[in-house]
């Protein structure tokens, strides 16, 4: 990143981050906070213990309208759209023409318009996909003026909850538009942590009080990109640009679940013979989930090597996990390699490092299933 | 008696002849945030000034500690192994990570004092 501070766009809680310590980095042209004074360490584990609390507002939330928009949205992407319950939320990419993934993101269908959250990284390009690949009489428009909060860890049911009883009941993977304390919100049970919680869109200007009012619990704490990042990791979950990008497939990143399985027979999305040809005969390459001894986090770009010492994959990111209080990391290796319990060994700085591939989440999910 | 030293990577050497203890500072721990894993010469290695000497990871990131000095290893901090948080919690005393025999002590006249230190950490917020 090489902006300057005054090119970095602000979320509506900037004040709020600036006020509470955060330390301000540049990331996907924001001016976020990466960690508060607590620390990434302590942020992490409150999230697991108690209930963290994220601004996530970089990121796109975009609503498609047009006739008979669940249909055209799923010419883009392999969910299934068209056959789902309104705000149902589903995993899902957008996908080139050779299966790879551009994006990775969340589409919800309601009654006349199809909801998306993007990565904040991709969210232009992905706008811009969506405008040329979508059938004419379709709309797409980014909701700029929405921030969007995410409450996560296993008090925030309990939390959410004191404010809006109707909260406590919701499934896992669906929204519903409510309003929350006088504040019209659109929320998801939903997150990024492998922890129970929820996503709240809801209007920019109304989006610091709402912060300050679930920060006056003391369960609740403020985290920073820093812990989202390792939270994430630990719970096997995949990093745009990072662990997935345009030149890996969904089959390849090991989240063929993500492709709807009356998607799987009919085809009709970007990449679809390739995709279906994968699933069919299976990848050379997938991703994995490794865990190392001892302390030293293995990162991002660093060699896997097997026992003769050649070269057979690489790591696409990876850290110290706090709550699996070992070096987690996932990459890439041949299908061979990619049993759990295969020893295999990362390059550190020269020196080969010890580890096992291991079946993610590195920690129990523990999301609501009602 | 042995004085303290401070180079402009945020390392403190602390000198008592040709001895010298080396570690990070406080500016320096609090900038790398927790502390997960820190790596240490071996004992009996020859370090030249601006040799990769360490190397210090917090959940976040990998930072390089060089040699402000150039010596031998004389001793290493194994409980920095063992326990890392000991570099944040007490940087400039128990989170020391290794020991030289200095073989040229005019290099310390280019490190800092206390109060040249001070106020170039200020200079940097």
């Amino acid at each position: 990143m090489t902006d300057t501070k005054e090119d970095l766009a602000r979320t509506p809680l900037h004040a709020l981050h600036v006020e509470l310590g955060g330390r301000m980095v540049p990331f996907a042209g924001y001016d976020m906070p990466v960690q508060y004074p607590d620390g990434i360490m302590t942020e992490h584990l409150h999230c697991r213990s108690a209930a963290g609390l994220f601004d996530v507002s970089h990121m796109g939330q975009v609503r498609v309208t047009g006739k008979d928009v669940r249909r055209a949205v799923e010419t883009l992407l392999p969910a299934d759209l068209v056959n789902s319950e309104e705000g149902r939320m589903h995993y899902s990419f957008l996908l080139n023409d050779k299966g790879g993934i551009l994006d990775d993101l969340m589409a919800t269908p309601f009654a006349d318009h199809v909801f998306m959250v993007l990565n904040a990284a991709c969210k232009q390009s992905d706008i811009a996909h969506l405008k040329t690949g979508l059938p004419v009489g379709c709309e797409v428009v980014e909701e700029g003026d929405k921030a969007l909060l995410a409450l996560q860890g296993p008090e925030a049911a309990a939390v959410l909850s004191e404010l809006a009883p109707e909260v406590a009941t919701m499934s896992f993977m669906t929204m519903r538009d409510l309003d929350i304390a006088g504040v019209p919100c659109r929320i998801s049970r939903s997150g990024y942590t492998g922890e129970d919680g929820y996503e709240i869109s809801l209007p920019g200007d109304q989006a610091e009080a709402f912060a300050r009012k679930l920060l006056a619990d003391d369960r609740v704490k403020p985290i920073g990109l820093g812990a989202r990042d390792s939270l994430r990791l630990e719970a096997g979950l995949c990093l745009y640009g990072h662990d997935i990008d345009e030149t890996t497939t969904p089959i390849e990143a090991a989240l063929t679940w993500a492709i709807a399985k009356s998607r799987r027979a009919e085809g009709g999305f970007p990449g679809d013979s390739i995709i279906l040809k994968q699933i069919a005969e299976k990848t050379p390459r997938r991703r994995v989930g490794l865990i190392g001894e001892g302390r030293a986090p293995v990162r991002e770009g660093a060699e896997l090597v097997n026992e003769a010492g050649e070269v057979v994959g690489t790591v696409t990111s990876g850290s110290y996990g706090p709550s699996a209080e070992a070096p987690v990391a996932m990459g890439y290796l041949p299908r061979a390699l990619s049993e759990p319990g295969t020893e295999i060994k990362a390059v550190v700085r020269g020196r080969e490092r010890p580890m096992k591939v291991a079946k993610m989440p590195f920690v129990e999910r523990r999301y609501y299933r009602g | 008696m042995s004085k303290t030293y401070y180079s402009d990577e945020h390392e403190w050497i602390a000198v008592d002849g040709d001895k010298a203890t080396i570690g990070i500072t406080s500016y320096a721990q609090e900038q790398l945030g927790d502390v997960v894993f820190v790596e240490l010469p071996e004992v009996g290695k020859a370090l030249s000034k601006g040799d990769e000497a360490a190397v210090v990871e917090s959940v976040k990131a990998a930072s390089e500690v060089y040699a402000a000095v150039s010596g031998e290893v004389t001793e290493v901090n194994g409980a920095v192994e063992e326990e890392p948080g000991k570099v944040n919690e007490d940087p400039e005393k128990e989170g020391w990570f290794f020991k030289l025999k200095l073989s040229d002590t005019s290099e310390l006249d280019e490190l800092m004092d206390e109060a040249a230190y001070k106020k170039f950490i200020e200079g940097l917020d």
